[in-house]
């Protein structure tokens, strides 16, 4: 075993927030991992579809939007040809269904392992952070739905493909700073589970997901608020290469908007992270 | 002696209790925002209908390396919470602790355990979330499920286990964690008999082989016992007594209701007035009862009868005058109180009730049932005796002897 020289003193006191925080989160890596994992396994267990579940709802939606933005609305596609208009649709519903999958996630992740919180203790950002995991992976499945398009129309991403692991990073990270606000609010009103599926049903419309954000030139400035106009933009030029132009001042603002909610998230989440086993 | 591996000074936990409806919605918290705000402008006090409870009051005491304690108390008298502030789970509201090695914390067995996953997945969830590492898990992997006796199992999702069979699993990854300091809460309160045994050998042999600290929580006086040396014995969240564990215990049983008043009751009959356990005779080893009474007449032969029972209520024994027959010839009497007494008691160690009746020569008067209920601390205790729920509560004086064979010849 090791000396006592080697393990730091402990020192317990109200108050007091762990010094050593983020190099405990770092040592509890492995427990992050163990949680996703165990999401990641756990989600389509005792399905009929198992993880055709993760398609399915994107696959109608598209099928939906398509019909009612594309047809119906005849609204335009961007610059692109208007028989591209799935894809456009498809490269809005990718980030967003990550986005809405991580923050809904994130959301209930605290309530949802109270037996471990009232029980264990470990950095509580263990428990958000770990559940971004099966949103990613669902991101894959309909990343492959994606790339299954794309082949179907013959339609090649350009050079800018590149930068989508950023875009995909944007998304999540957004999705955290959502989420660790509206988790550590669940933590004590319960409220919170309703807001979250009523959020993201009303920002599916205030997002650019069924059609291209140059279609509100005039509201642009107030619209890219909205950190998610960015990275479907971002998405979209990312996959639709040269025929969709990246409109960067509402990329900054999403950019902008993502790093504030996220440092405020982090502050409210450890400001109360503290209570959350006398509360949970 | 070196420094302590545990030091805690004034430490106290506070909670507010809420009286009426939960403020757990939003809008409750709003409403009362509101409403905090509307009596601060016009300077009225504020009733949050809120009580303020302290669940652990100015507590401080010193835990040495390599020291097994035992934590004892009622329910409610701090306990939990105290092993809650240790382990980090939640924080104090005064006082400091300080801790020196690594700490892990069993407030529950099998957390974690998810249902969907095998028996191998939930051992290193299981083993992570204890704060195991995964080349930690992996090295102690075969001794965990050979602890556990679950091999033919392993892959099978937890879900179909037996209860036995989940809680040996659980108990096992968390008996192969390697802190400095672990802290563990009644979790031998699971479990068939066999495999509690197997656990407190285990725990027994963790604290002295390896020279780990050990705080440990139970009601379970013999296991105590068996694998503690000092005690902390906490009441309504204040620390009472600190020092060798059976100084502990005794004084913590010896603390509670040693007698019953029995001051209602219809005065125009022969009644009960109070039935008194000896503490002292009973940390000797033996039971002492004295039952008081009251009479409007004399009694004729005056009888008083005792029945021991177990926890469950079950009789183990009981006696009255009576049954003495001729022998028994107390004379008349309006009051008085008779005392019966058994010496050694032949119990081992456990909580026991007792009924206590009055009656005369020809009939039976008044009754108390469960009059008493006191733990009992056999003075005599060896570690091997196996646990009560499989050998029984009596102690009966057995006598052992060998007929052995004429010595081989060479």
């Amino acid at each position: 075993m090791s000396a006592g020289a080697e393990i730091p003193e402990l020192v317990i006191a109200p108050g007091r927030a762990s010094r050593n925080y983020w190099r405990d989160l770092w040592r509890y890596r492995e427990l992050l991992g163990f949680l996703a994992w165990r999401d990641i396994k756990v989600r389509y267990k005792q399905t009929v579809l198992g993880a055709s579940w993760a398609l399915l709802q994107p696959a109608v939606t598209l099928v939906v939007f398509t019909f009612i933005f594309g047809r119906l609305a005849k609204m335009p596609a961007g610059g692109l040809d208007q028989r591209y208009y799935p894809l456009l649709v498809m490269t809005g519903l990718l980030p967003w269904q990550l986005f809405a999958n991580a923050l809904s996630n994130a959301s209930s992740s605290l309530v949802s392992n109270t037996h471990l919180i009232s029980k264990v203790y470990f950095p509580r950002l263990v428990v958000p952070l770990s559940s971004l995991g099966v949103a990613a992976v669902d991101f894959l499945f309909v990343a492959v739905l994606t790339a299954g398009m794309f082949a179907w129309y013959a339609y090649l991403p350009g050079w800018q493909v590149v930068f989508l692991p950023l875009f995909f990073l944007l998304a999540l990270l957004a999705a955290l700073g959502g989420g660790l606000w509206l988790t550590a609010l669940t933590v004590r009103y319960r409220d919170f589970r309703f807001i979250v599926p009523f959020l993201l049903q009303v920002g599916l419309f205030l997002t650019p997901v069924g059609f291209s954000a140059s279609n509100v030139p005039n509201w642009r400035g107030l619209f890219a608020l909205n950190p998610m106009v960015g990275v479907i933009d971002g998405f979209r030029w990312c996959l639709l290469g040269g025929e969709y132009e990246l409109h960067v001042s509402s990329l900054l603002t999403g950019i902008l908007m993502t790093l504030l909610l996220l440092t405020s998230g982090l502050w409210y989440f450890r400001r109360t992270e503290r209570t959350f086993a006398d509360i949970i | 002696m070196a420094e302590p591996v545990i030091s805690v000074s004034g430490l106290g936990k506070q909670y507010w209790l809420r009286h009426g409806t939960r403020s757990d919605t939003l809008r409750d918290s709003i409403v009362g925002a509101v409403r905090n705000l509307g009596a601060r402008l016009t300077g009225r006090a504020v009733h949050t209908g809120e009580e303020e409870f302290w669940a652990l009051r100015d507590v401080t005491f010193e835990v040495q390396r390599g020291d097994v304690v035992g934590i004892i108390g009622r329910n409610g008298a701090g306990k939990s919470t105290l092993l809650k502030i240790l382990s980090r789970i939640t924080e104090p509201t005064t006082g400091e602790v300080r801790l020196r090695g690594r700490v892990a914390s069993l407030l529950e067995v099998g957390t974690g355990f998810h249902p969907e996953l095998s028996g191998r997945e939930n051992i290193f969830l299981n083993g992570a979330i204890l704060g195991m590492s995964r080349a930690e898990i992996r090295a102690k992997f075969d001794e965990i499920v050979a602890f556990a006796e679950v091999e033919r199992f392993l892959d099978m999702q937890v879900k179909h286990y037996s209860s036995g069979m989940y809680v040996r699993l659980a108990f096992a990854v968390a008996a192969h964690l390697e802190p400095e300091i672990l802290i563990v809460d009644e979790v031998l309160a699971v479990g068939d008999a066999a495999f509690q045994k197997k656990c407190l050998g285990k725990m027994g042999e963790v604290a002295r082989n390896s020279g780990r600290t050990v705080l440990f929580v139970s009601h379970n006086t013999s296991a105590l016992q068996a694998i503690c040396r000092t005690g902390l014995w906490l009441q309504q969240g204040r620390l009472v007594q600190s020092g060798p564990i059976n100084e502990c215990l005794a004084a913590y049983l010896g603390a509670g209701t040693g007698a019953a008043v029995f001051a209602s009751g219809a005065k125009d009959r022969p009644r009960i007035t109070s039935a008194t356990l000896d503490r002292a005779a009973l940390a000797a080893g033996f039971l002492r009862i004295t039952v008081g009474f009251s009479s409007p007449f004399p009694l004729n032969r005056p009888v008083v009868g005792v029945i021991l029972h177990n926890k469950f209520g079950q009789p183990l024994s009981g006696s009255n005058g009576r049954m003495l027959g001729e022998k028994w010839r107390p004379p008349p009497m309006t009051e008085g109180a008779i005392t019966a007494e058994i010496k050694p008691l032949p119990l081992h160690s456990d909580t026991y009730r007792a009924s206590v009746f009055l009656g005369d020569a020809a009939q039976d008067y008044d009754e108390k049932r469960d009059a008493l209920e006191f733990d009992f601390i056999s003075p005599v205790f060896f570690p091997e005796t196996p646990p009560i729920d499989v050998i029984g509560q009596c102690n009966l004086p057995w006598q052992w002897s060998v007929e052995a064979p004429a010595p081989l010849k060479k």
